[in-house]
């Protein structure tokens, strides 16, 4: 069953990540300002968002007051994770400037505050979490506008608009679940929902058919149960806050020609030896995917087998995953093999990655260099207007080619930085950081902000599975008929089915009939 | 030119349990109504068990009674035996359950629906609905080839559609117990455009009690007292000399006889294409499907008090008849049983639910309803309800009144109807109380306070029980203020009270409200500690209970209600086209048009549609 609710109070980010750093927590509904104020502090401590006047704007710190909630946060009433607010320095995310905006002159024409943070991604992602933690819900794919459009903030006009928005978030989102949502995070949640809906059909169908089965010694099963998952909730809910629960960043790729290194720079930028790193060209025969964080940025960087025409079955299919993984990329590391001149197979890389947001690293200048700086970027020139001039052969017919477009093209082609590197030596690393850190603040590159947003989604999602089994513990300790247990049971595998995208249906009944000889 | 031509307001197809309670809700509320039946001598008649009632089903009954049903009053006049089923569980899963005296049953409702203003009785079979250009309804056709013209038409046809019993190799064209099949009607819906479904289910055999040793078996006793299942029923009148039901089991050599037999079985063979209940499996189901369970339980009931034959419940069969015989005789006191009815499995035409409103009318036949298994649905219980629920709609559209609405949090009949239209059913649906996502607010006993005021308001409640509900329900709001105010000291005669409950002794003094809310004490075991109780009917009292006992859940589901509610209350248009609302997902996008949701919340819950496709809706509403 769905929960949908427009009157709850929701919370996003609500800036593209990449702009100069800076980002922007919107929290939009009646308790807006509540919630600010929760992790408001001001630079006296004295001052309080809600007492402040409309459309102004405030100077002073968030702090992650709630944080120790999640350890101990059983109370029993239904606002227990709303915590009180700390007036001590721990916990400080970031310096922040807060507007404050009542309903009805706001984009929502509900209560709207604005925190404007400036320490980079993860201080906003904190920040996000913060938020959600003090009691907002993470906004749905495209809600703001949803709301703005629904309370009569958006011309009509714009209304198919909306729909698309909330349509292509959505598919987004449901990408996310099922495909992102996989490996370790996915198993244990299907394993833990699949015990639940277990457990859940044992007490219905003792319910339904209680001549036929009774709950002797079920009870300790289950509070053994619900420990367990409680502690196994905590541990995923521990893993989310340092950031590893689903992986966001830049999505970056490195390629080149076999044995151009390409190994060697993600293990130089890991810091550890990931893959198999052999001088043998073609050793690297599926896609690895690592999370790095270089000055202040996280890249998501897939290292790939190189990419060229083989024969060989297996690394045909880690080749075309690399072509894959190129298309979806936002930055393309290309290393070229300094000691070997470029050849067709370097061409073919380009061809594949020339609309892309690419940094060349001319890779081993520990060796005999074969291959200069002044040389790619002839080739690079020499190819830009090569590829240029077939789109156009192909759009128009026309076989010439201008000087002025050469010099035009040139021009294009010498933006793509390239810089002198050695994996080996571990030099250069400072060069690629700085091309990063122009390129990022650009706004050239960004951060998969609706990433961030899911990952805020299924952090609040674990809080509530969490809640709900804290309520079936104290039910059980409580000695409650045991048909009280399944309401929160079931509560808390729907909160769980939510983050892998899966629809609740029939479950239950399914379970009950498959599992249990149900009927006199 | 028909021969025979009439006019009345309301055609009843069929007089089973869904057919009753629609004929008798129409009379009642001044409908000149004729119900037809192929048997006049089967109305009412439980084909399967002898039970009314049972989990979840037993709330059904209640809901009935609180809207002006008649099933639980019949039962009441008609049972041998009675149970409360969970009472060691919470107050949302207590569910009472009767053994029905069959015959007894079936005529007393007949007596109840001769005797009844405005009601005409026809045996007949009915072949076609007659509609006019629009669509719409106007009458129905007989085999005899008469014309009735009707305002509005409920068919309540159970499983005699192209009914089709089996067992073994033996194969019937009848509906249930060897009656008449009706095997015109489908293909006259089909002409109109309707889908149907088919079904199946099954029944155990019947024995002949005196060959049954029940020496071997282990007797089961009725509740003393019995709790009635009517709202209006006097206790001291269902305090009666119960009948014993008798419990054994199945052993290893019938699971092996089963599983030696299995090719012959026509479920096994392929002969059988309808699709049965998971909740209610043959016993040959039972032994595949549980291969690693060496017994499973039979009860051994009464079929009536005035005949010998014995209801061998829990081993529903199609197995050929030598099987059926060989496998009965090796359970325990049933070695020398003599067979009086084969098991057999039944085959059935219905609807797809799916294309009827949320009054249980076709979306394109307008004037038409349908209620009961022509719905896809199984049990006496549900079918009643339903009955009852298109009879009261039918009756308000021809009036020009605001139709039923019962929805998921006001009652189980909400709940069956929601499930029914909005979800794909694969198999006969059985209510269940996990179904209800607000259970412990649609418990058993408080259906009178849940759905009185709509029985009123639909004029099937009298003003004076009317009144009588009112009054009730002030009684327990007064005594539930009281409770909550008077308060106990800590001295001598409380803690001894306290410690006769093995509840710990008080340190200050708490009100009675917090006692009751410990899981040991209720408000009945304080009462020495409450001089000024007032003397209230125990109703009354277990309201009061039950809502100061488990407040603090109450009061979770009654705010997720709120929630829900928004949802039901934000309607979409019957017209709405849903090709012309962009960004829908396809899957969505069909669902809808096939279900057309009433509301965002209904739509809500149509498989395939998620939370985006709402928001898309939702807008596009607004637009």
């Amino acid at each position: 069953m769905h929960k949908m609710s427009d009157e709850d109070t929701i919370a996003a980010i609500s800036t593209a990540i990449s702009e100069s750093g800076i980002g922007i927590v919107r929290i939009s509904g009646p308790d807006a300002i509540k919630i600010a104020d929760k992790v408001y502090r001001s630079p006296g401590g004295k001052k309080h968002l809600k007492d402040v006047p409309t459309h102004t704007i405030h100077y002073g710190y968030v702090a992650d007051l709630v944080s120790s909630s999640l350890v101990q946060s059983s109370s029993s009433s239904q606002d227990s994770s709303i915590g009180e607010k700390v007036h001590s320095s721990e916990g400080v995310i970031d310096e922040v400037l807060v507007s404050v905006m009542r309903a009805p002159k706001t984009y929502t024409a509900e209560d709207v505050v604005e925190i404007n943070c400036h320490g980079g991604v993860l201080v906003v992602t904190k920040v996000l979490d913060a938020v959600i933690r003090a009691g907002a819900r993470p906004a749905e794919p495209g809600e703001f506008t949803k709301r703005a459009f629904l309370n009569g903030r958006i011309d009509l006009t714009e209304a198919e608009a909306v729909m698309d928005v909330i349509e292509s978030k959505n598919q987004f989102a449901l990408q996310n679940s099922v495909s992102q949502v996989r490996g370790s995070l996915y198993r244990t949640i299907s394993g833990m929902r699949s015990q639940m809906i277990y457990q859940s059909a044992h007490i219905e169908a003792c319910l339904d058919d209680p001549e036929a089965l009774s709950f002797d010694e079920y009870v300790p099963e289950l509070s053994e149960y619900t420990d367990k998952w409680i502690s196994e909730v905590s541990h995923l809910l521990e893993t989310a806050d340092s950031g590893r629960l689903m992986q966001e960043g830049i999505r970056t790729v490195i390629v080149g020609k076999p044995n151009a290194g390409k190994s060697s720079l993600l293990n130089l930028l890991l810091g550890e030896e990931r893959a198999i790193v052999t001088p043998i060209a073609g050793t690297t025969r599926d896609v690895l995917t690592e999370t790095v964080t270089i000055g202040g940025m996280t890249l998501m960087i897939t290292d790939t087998a190189g990419i060229r025409d083989t024969e060989d079955i297996v690394e045909k299919i880690g080749v075309q995953r690399a072509r894959d993984a190129v298309e979806k990329a936002d930055l393309v590391l290309y290393l070229i093999d300094s000691s070997t001149s470029i050849d067709i197979e370097d061409r073919e890389i380009f061809n594949l990655i020339r609309e892309k947001n690419v940094i060349i690293l001319q890779n081993k200048t520990d060796l005999n260099t074969v291959t200069d700086i002044e040389s790619i970027r002839r080739e690079l020139g020499k190819l830009f207007i090569k590829y240029k001039c077939a789109d156009e052969r192909q759009n128009t017919g026309d076989n010439e080619q201008s000087a002025d477009q050469e010099s035009l093209e040139t021009d294009v082609s010498s933006k793509i930085p390239v810089i002198p590197f050695s994996a080996k030596e571990r030099t250069g690393l400072d060069d690629l950081i700085a091309a990063l850190k122009k390129m990022f603040f650009s706004g050239q590159i960004a951060y998969n902000d609706e990433v961030i947003i899911t990952n805020a989604r299924h952090k609040a999602l674990l809080q509530r599975t969490l809640e709900s089994l804290r309520q079936l513990k104290r039910s059980i300790d409580d000695h409650m008929p045991e048909d009280f247990y399944t309401i929160d049971l079931m509560s808390a595998y729907e909160s769980m089915g939510e983050i892998t995208g899966e629809e609740i249906g029939d479950d239950l009944a399914d379970e009950i009939f498959s599992r249990f000889c149900m009927g006199k | 030119m028909a021969l025979v031509e009439e006019y009345t307001d309301v055609v009843v197809v069929g007089a089973g349990h869904a057919g009753c309670e629609a004929a008798l809700a129409c009379a009642r509320l001044g409908l000149s109504t004729i119900i037809f039946t192929v048997s006049v001598d089967s109305i009412a008649m439980m084909p399967c068990n002898p039970h009314i009632g049972g989990s979840s089903k037993g709330h059904l009954v209640r809901e009935i009674d609180a809207l002006g049903g008649e099933m639980g009053k019949c039962i009441d006049h008609t049972f041998l035996q009675s149970k409360m089923l969970n009472k060691s569980k919470g107050p949302a899963v207590h569910s009472l359950r009767a053994q029905a005296d069959k015959t007894a049953y079936s005529e007393r409702m007949r007596r109840t629906l001769e005797n009844q203003e405005n009601l005409s009785i026809q045996q007949m079979e009915v072949n076609e609905i007659l509609t006019d250009e629009s669509g719409r309804l106007t009458g129905v056709k007989t085999y005899s080839g008469a014309v009735y013209h009707c305002k509005a038409a409920i068919l309540c046809t159970g499983t005699y559609l192209n009914g089709r019993c089996i067992y073994g190799d033996v194969e019937m064209l009848t509906g249930p117990n060897g009656l008449q099949s009706a095997t015109h009607l489908t293909d006259s819906l089909k002409e109109h455009g309707i889908i149907m479904k088919r079904f199946k289910t099954g029944t155990p055999c019947r024995m002949d009690g005196r060959t049954i040793d029940y020496s071997k078996m282990t007797p089961q006793y009725g509740d003393v007292p019995v709790v009635p299942f009517s709202f209006e029923t006097d206790p001291k009148d269902v305090q009666i000399d119960q009948a014993t039901v008798w419990l054994t089991h199945t052993t290893e050599e019938t699971h092996e006889i089963i599983r030696e037999n299995l090719d012959r079985s026509p479920l096994y063979s392929g002969k059988i294409s309808g699709v049965g209940p998971r909740y209610c499996p043959s016993i040959e189901d039972k032994v595949v499907r549980f291969a690693d369970r060496k017994s499973h339980q039979v009860f051994v009931e009464p079929q009536g008090k005035n005949t010998n034959e014995m209801y061998i419940d829990g081993m529903s069969s199609s197995m050929p008849e030598d099987v059926q015989i060989a496998m009965y005789h090796s359970v325990p006191g049933l070695e020398h049983a003599k067979i009086v009815r084969n098991a057999y499995a039944i085959e059935y035409d219905c609807v797809d639910a799916q294309q009827l409103t949320r009054t249980f009318e076709f979306k394109k036949i307008r004037g038409l309803f349908s209620a009961g298994q022509m719905n896809g649905s199984s049990g006496y219980e549900e079918a009643a309800a339903q009955g009852l629920y298109a009879g009261i709609n039918a009756a308000m559209e021809i009036l020009g009144k605001e139709p039923l609405l019962i929805d998921r949090s006001e009652g189980y009949i909400g709940v069956l109807v929601d499930d029914l239209i909005t979800r794909e059913n694969h198999e006969p649906y059985r209510m269940m109380t996990s179904r209800a996502e607000y259970r412990l607010l649609l418990r058993q006993d408080n259906a009178d306070l849940r759905l009185t005021e709509k029985g009123h308001r639909v004029g099937l409640i009298s003003d004076e029980r009317y009144e009588r509900f009112l009054q009730k329900k002030e009684q327990i709001e007064r005594e539930t203020e009281r409770v909550k105010k008077v308060s106990v000291g800590a001295g001598e005669k409380v803690q001894e009270v306290l410690r006769k409950c093995g509840s710990d002794p008080l340190s200050t003094s708490a009100t009675l409200a917090e006692l009751i809310r410990r899981p040991e004490l209720d408000y009945f075991c304080l009462a020495e500690l409450d001089p000024e109780r007032p003397d209230l009917p125990y109703a009354v009292q277990e309201e009061v209970n039950i809502g100061i006992k488990y407040e603090g859940y109450i009061k979770r589901q009654e705010r997720q209600v709120v929630q829900f509610e928004k949802a039901e209350q934000t309607l979409i248009p019957d017209d709405l086209d849903y090709d012309v609302v962009p960004s829908l997902r396809t899957e969505a996008r069909q669902n809808l048009k096939k279900v057309k949701p009433a509301s965002i919340g209904q739509a809500s819950r149509i498989t395939g549609v998620n939370p985006a496709d709402i928001s898309v809706l939702l807008v596009y509403l607004k637009r």
